[in-house]
């Protein structure tokens, strides 16, 4: 008789949600679905508002990245405007991007995932976070707070507010950086990058002793999906789109984002609120694709700074053809950190940074606009259609966590058929399970344009729905 | 001395009050040594404790599950703030509400229906999926509470003075600045 078991809420992942395993008849795991349960219905509400207040607005979407929303927004702004925005602006919108990755991935690693690895799998719950690595290891702690906390500052120096700066508009960003700034930031970077070798150099230990993590968590055939220069380097802001194959090979290249809806499309999951894109020309659930860090490191062949294209070498040594393991996120998230520090310490030499030529103004030119931009999770679409005055009269939103559903759920079930044995549920699978989600660092305030926390109850329910067994931590 | 029992709770918002407090930033090593985080979205403990001395909740009221969790944070809580302007007041998640009686419909057709193109059909899972409240509430529509401190998000630095009184044992002054929206 097939059954089902429930896990619910997940902690240390950005959402509310609960996961399902089903079993089968001889009490194998069949498959397992990731429930994202909250909503807040954005698309709908945003209508009949103007869509210059759309940066502020969408940003609420979003509290760990909401300066990927404003900028995705305003660059959705610009599109209806039909402006050119000045380099300067683009430079700068750019350097506020490169800080929100930097704050971003440190709060995934340090904070949310690392007491899996650092601490130990199976420290107890009540230890296994951020402050029980605080009391394990201070100086460890402080770094990563404080590498966190210096994304946040290149953030509130541009933007006048660590979150929800209100900043970047349709057409430019609002004010430029100024000299004082500037040097906050180049005298801060020495200490950002020393924290950055020190949690490579920790991860590349961690690789070596988690080779079974990287066999099942979310090890798997898939698509990947990144924005990449023209060149095929790494992109973070601008360019365009490539597919890759688990194999590697390039299956579509140089694809214009603002034209998605020519091949992504969205299917709806009975059972929860995150929709799962897919690659159309494939269909659905074969065209499924992994965004966000491992996957904008399998699709670009250069980082394009020096320290971060010696760790890409390794990184793509790690697979044959695309780097595949889930586990490798938090590398890649690691490269990418390394990367954001190279930039923006190459770009605080440029004097456009300090230009006053930031803002493009005009009317209504187009009817609709589609803003694109990397967020740290992945690949961020904002499309608006507007009516002659600017008032939007539809909205739609796909965002970086619910590409990775159809991965996410997976990942769930390798995992699981790792772990579970008959209709018990071993207290050692719920961290790793949750681990698996953690991977992906879901956003889930982002994906369901709503928000909440995974705590986790793990119930085994018989097909009628009965409760078989239950079992939760904490 | 016994460390306050603090905890965090998270319902329908964006977590940027929780961001801007994890902004607290070197200061939460030495609110470790005053207080235990004994719930929280970035700790693992998945049952709301007993005897908690204070609770910042952030988010609006938007299903069933957090109605249920909120009243049962109110049961075992003695101090809960509303953290930021989504508990305060219901902000962003409760433009919804302007669609009137109907918008639990209209925002979920939107989504599921609209904006997709395979399996167009609404979410429904029950036991698994909350369902949507007719009307978004801030927390005090649904519970008392002693402290507001509002703020989209509010400043690190606010909290910091809000959870300083408390541990200092005095009144939080909430005013001037500290009452700023937005």
């Amino acid at each position: 008789m097939p059954k089902q078991i429930v896990i619910e809420p997940v902690t240390r992942i950005e959402g509310h949600a609960k996961i399902s395993i089903r079993l089968d008849n001889e009490d194998n795991v069949s498959d397992a679905e990731f429930h994202v349960v909250e909503f807040r219905g954005f698309e709908k509400f945003c209508e009949g508002r103007p869509y210059s207040e759309m940066p502020g607005l969408t940003q609420r979407i979003c509290g760990i990245c909401p300066v990927s929303h404003t900028l995705a927004s305003a660059k959705a702004g610009d599109a209806i405007m039909a402006v050119n925005i000045t380099p300067a602006a683009d430079k700068l919108r750019r350097l506020i991007n490169l800080g929100q990755f930097v704050q971003s991935h440190a709060l995934s690693f340090f904070h949310l995932s690392a007491p899996d690895f650092l601490l130990g799998w199976d420290t107890p719950p009540a230890q296994r976070n951020v402050f029980g690595l605080m009391a394990a290891n201070a100086d460890l702690a402080r770094a990563g707070i404080r590498l966190r906390q210096f994304g946040q500052e290149v953030i509130e120096i541009l933007g006048g507010k660590k979150i929800h700066p209100a900043w970047a508009v349709p057409g430019g960003v609002r004010s430029p950086l100024t000299e004082e700034g500037r040097a906050w930031i180049a005298a801060w970077l020495p200490e950002a990058f020393a924290t950055a070798k020190i949690a490579l150099e920790l991860f590349h230990k961690t690789m070596e002793t988690h080779q079974r993590e990287i066999q099942i968590f979310g090890n798997f055939p898939s698509l990947f999906m990144g924005l990449v220069a023209p060149d095929g380097s790494w992109e973070h802001h601008n360019g365009n789109l490539r597919f890759i194959d688990s194999s590697g090979s390039i299956i579509a290249d140089q694809m214009d984002p603002r034209k998605y809806f020519e091949f992504i499309g969205e299917s709806v999951q009975s059972a929860s609120y995150l929709k799962s894109p897919f690659y159309t020309p494939l269909g659905f659930p074969d065209g499924m694709y992994r965004v966000g860090p491992l996957a904008r490191l399998n699709v670009c062949e250069r980082m394009g700074v020096p320290k971060a294209d010696e760790e890409l070498k390794h990184f793509k040594s790690l697979g044959r053809g695309a780097v595949t393991s889930s586990f490798f996120y938090h590398y890649a998230r690691l490269i990418e950190i390394l990367a954001a520090l190279e930039f923006i310490e190459r770009s605080l030499e440029d004097p456009d940074l300090l230009s006053e030529d930031l803002r493009a103004d005009a009317g209504i030119n187009s009817h609709r606009g589609v803003g694109v931009s990397e967020a740290p999770r992945g690949t961020l679409f904002h499309d608006y259609t507007v009516d002659r005055n600017g008032l939007l009269l539809k909205v739609n939103l796909i965002v970086a966590t619910g590409q990775n559903n159809l991965a996410m759920n997976q990942t769930v079930a390798q995992i699981a058929r790792h772990y579970v044995r008959g209709k018990t549920i071993p207290e050692a699978m719920l961290n790793r399970v949750e681990h698996g989600i953690r991977c992906y660092d879901p956003c889930l305030s982002c994906s369901t344009h709503a928000l909440g926390q995974m705590p986790l109850l793990i119930r085994l329910l018989g097909p009628d729905g009965a409760v078989l067994h239950e079992t939760s931590r904490g | 001395m016994d460390r306050l029992r603090l905890a965090t709770a998270w319902f329908g918002g964006c977590a940027g009050c929780h961001m801007s407090f994890l902004d607290l930033d070197e200061f939460l090593l030495e609110l470790a040594t005053k207080v235990e985080l004994v719930y929280s979205p970035i700790v693992d403990v998945k049952e709301y404790p007993e005897n908690v001395a204070l609770c910042l909740v952030e988010g609006a009221i938007c299903n069933t599950d957090n109605l249920e969790l909120l009243r049962a944070i109110r049961a075992r809580t003695k101090v809960l703030a509303a953290f930021g302007d989504c508990a305060v007041t219901a902000n962003v998640p409760a433009i919804r509400n302007q669609f009137g009686p109907g918008n639990k419909q209209n925002v979920l057709q939107c989504a599921y229906i609209e904006n997709a193109c395979h399996n167009r059909s609404l979410p429904n899972a029950a036991g698994l999926l909350p369902a949507l409240l007719p009307r978004v509430m801030p927390l005090h529509e649904v519970v008392r509470v002693e402290y507001f401190l509002p703020g989209c998000p509010p400043a690190a630095a606010h909290i910091k003075a809000l959870v300083g009184a408390i541990l200092a044992g005095t009144e939080p002054k909430l005013e001037g600045i500290q009452l700023k929206f937005g």
